[in-house]
């Protein structure tokens, strides 16, 4: 059994309740997780939170943080969040979204880049793909969603205590929960605002790095230029042989870019 | 009490093997349908539902399913449009409209259509709409009891509040209301809510005194949901009573037992309605509250097997085509034949079983769900007809007037004083024995 390195916070914020995850020490660093909710305490974050804190909100809605009826579109989270930023004086630190989560992220730096030192987008969702769609989650069993983010599965570790083997009634209503709550904020457009490309222009020095799976059945990689052109001085890392998931299907090579990013 | 008929309309040349290998008619490629054969079939189904009235049936009823060949009727609305003109005397029932996928201001102008042309008979119904329903119609699931509540109060609103006025809602916004159909009935149609035993359709229908119809389910679920009716008149005020329910049954009647045996088999073809619909597309996400999606796994299951009467099983790529059919015309039958989800028989033979669903439920209306789809010929489908007309729905009058089980054509439902002590009597009888 792994050494218990993290602990989960609740606290109110902006005028409700908000739980997070915590681990680590030095400059925080602020998490964003995906549309299936958190999938857990994974490697590389046990690995940068040897020199960094890491800040991991649970979404409002995705099951432990309670739903708040205002928040309808990721616009209005984007903007509860930075509310919670300021008051836990967390204004300054850098982010990083993973899929939906990316897509909070690049929403919170068009409002406000000023908000954070840095933001790294992980295959966001946001911007619609010129090629490819962004796969449904409605359409399909969510295990056939879950099967289709990492490109080898039998060559991912982590895939398998993550998602391997039968589904588990926590898994499956975390699952429920996260994908009723996504729906909530972005069925349609499904997962894309058609603004944010534009709106991404007040994003003038904010260092920005973008990084993305070049075989992406989840979010296609064909957005990830678009991405790039939007956010001005934006370093793009694609990731070859790469599926949705780059932080547990090549961890090692991860970590080094988001450290040279993060330092 | 209403005696009423209910067909799917069901687009029967869809081939068996293609259904069984998607373990769905949800999903089953349009390219399989000839819209002249389909034209064809539209005209046999208005035909059956003439012949019902000319029967002596009460009521038909329609029902509403998008990008199915189980359920042709997409556009429920103009067959009802239709029938309003063709029939003279039945009270056509739509069970329901699908409010969340609607726009509500039309479908107030449409429903109002269908009552003026039929001089008042529309019976209307309001249903969420099935998972694959907000799937294919792309509205947001986890908004479907909003938009179904917001959009009947706004329909209740456009027929009997003058216009025009402004309408500002969460889901739907309208800067001029002023529809100029208007239903004859007064204040609105009678209406009456189908359901698939979720909890708050219960408690919508009683709040509102609308006559509540399960459609098909198991009867001990069933009689949870009159109880959980009942107990919410009770805090309204009044009394529940069979006016307040309605049940629909699957029944074919032929001339001899082994005939019927052979005909009912067509109610699974491709599966039947288990195979409605995959899981991931009855329920998406959000679209019911948990505990709605606990109940209803109940309510489609077996009680004596426990299985899962709507079920996922075979989805995805292998699918044994052969085996399952076997499985279909062989065990799924047998075992829907046991729980009385289907019952087949000569008249003789069904009359007893229908006897022991009135004294359970206690229904005011009984809806007929005749049999239809797979092979079943319009001759076989009007001699069934014929049969449970001219034999089981004259005994079925004459019990209903012994079991005192008026439909809401007779007793306004909501109008039952509460007895003096405040305590509500039964709605159903939980202990008849099976016939």
């Amino acid at each position: 059994m792994a050494k218990v390195d993290w602990q989960q916070k609740t606290i109110t914020a902006a005028g409700a309740e908000l739980s997070y995850l915590k681990g680590g020490k030095g400059k925080p660093l602020l998490v964003l997780h995906e549309e299936l909710g958190n999938p857990g305490w994974l490697a590389w974050q046990r690995k940068l939170a040897e020199d960094r804190k890491l800040i991991v909100p649970l979404h409002p809605g995705f099951g432990v943080s309670p739903r708040l009826d205002w928040i309808r579109t990721i616009g209005d989270l984007a903007n509860y969040y930075a509310q919670v930023m300021v008051e836990q004086d967390w204004v300054g630190a850098d982010v990083i979204g993973f899929s939906l989560g990316g897509w909070i992220a690049a929403e919170m730096a068009a409002q406000n880049p000023g908000q954070f030192a840095s933001l790294t987008l992980v295959a966001p969702f946001g911007i619609k793909p010129p090629r490819g769609m962004i796969r449904d989650i409605y359409e399909a069993p969510t295990e056939d969603y879950v099967a289709a983010s990492v490109k080898d599965s039998a060559a991912t570790p982590e895939f398998a205590g993550l998602f391997g083997g039968a589904m588990t009634p926590e898994q499956f209503e975390r699952f429920q929960d996260a994908t009723a709550e996504s729906a909530r904020l972005a069925w349609q457009p499904y997962m894309s605002n058609p603004a944010l490309g534009n709106r991404l222009g007040l994003v003038r020095k904010l260092p920005t790095l973008i990084v993305w799976g070049e075989d992406d059945a989840i979010a296609p990689v064909s957005a990830a230029a678009l991405f790039h052109a939007a956010i001005r001085g934006s370093k793009l890392a694609l990731f070859k042989d790469c599926g949705h998931r780059p932080e547990i299907e090549q961890t090692g090579k991860f970590l080094k870019k988001l450290k040279a990013h993060l330092s | 009490m209403h005696i009423a008929t209910f067909t799917e309309r069901p687009y029967a040349d869809v081939p068996e093997d293609e259904v069984i290998k998607n373990a769905s008619f949800f999903g089953v490629s349009n390219k399989f349908l000839d819209p002249v054969k389909g034209g064809a079939l539209f005209n046999r189904y208005l035909d059956e539902k003439l012949y019902a009235e000319e029967l002596g049936f009460d009521g038909v009823m329609l029902n509403e399913h998008h990008a199915n060949p189980f359920t042709m009727g997409a556009v429920m609305d103009v067959e009802a449009a239709i029938l309003a003109r063709i029939t003279k005397r039945v009270k056509i029932a739509l069970m329901g409209n699908p409010l969340p996928v609607a726009d509500p201001l039309r479908l107030a102008e449409e429903l109002a259509t269908i009552d003026m042309i039929s001089g008042g008979r529309l019976i209307t119904g309001w249903v969420r709409g099935a998972g694959c329903e907000q799937i294919a119609n792309n509205i947001n699931p986890t908004y479907n009891r909003e938009r179904f509540d917001e959009a009947h109060d706004f329909i209740i609103k456009a027929w009997t509040q003058d216009g025009p006025w402004r309408y500002e809602g969460k889901h739907y916004e309208y800067r001029h209301v002023n529809p100029w159909l208007k239903p004859i009935q007064k204040p609105f149609p009678q209406t009456w809510i189908p359901s698939l035993v979720s909890p708050e359709t219960a408690v919508f229908a009683a709040k509102n005194r609308y006559t509540y119809i399960a459609l098909a389910t198991f009867l001990p679920p069933t009689m949870e949901m009159w109880n959980l009716y009942a107990d919410t008149a009770a805090a309204e005020g009044y009394q529940a009573g069979p006016e307040c329910f309605g049940y629909l049954q699957k029944i074919v009647c032929a001339d001899t037992d082994a005939e019927a045996y052979e005909l009912g088999k067509n109610y699974v073809f491709g599966g039947g309605q288990p195979a409605f619909a995959r899981p991931e597309w009855m329920f998406p996400a959000g679209y019911n509250s948990k505990a709605a999606t606990k109940r209803l796994a109940y309510a489609l299951s077996d009680p004596e097997t426990n299985e899962a009467v709507v079920s996922g099983k075979h989805a995805g790529s292998g699918v044994d085509i052969a085996a399952t059919r076997k499985y279909n015309n062989e065990v799924l039958y047998e075992n829907l034949l046991r729980n009385r989800q289907i019952i087949v028989g000569t008249p003789e033979s069904v009359l007893p079983k229908i006897r022991h669903i009135l004294e359970t439920l206690r229904p005011g209306v009984f809806s007929i769900w005749h049999i239809e789809g797979g092979s079943t010929t319009h001759q076989q489908s009007m001699h069934s007809m014929k049969l449970l007309a001219e034999n089981v729905l004259p005994r079925m009058r004459e019990w209903a007037r012994e079991l005192d089980l008026p439909g809401p054509d007779e007793v306004q439902p909501g109008s039952r004083k509460l007895p003096p002590s405040g305590q509500r009597d039964p709605v159903c009888d939980a202990g008849v024995k099976a016939a």
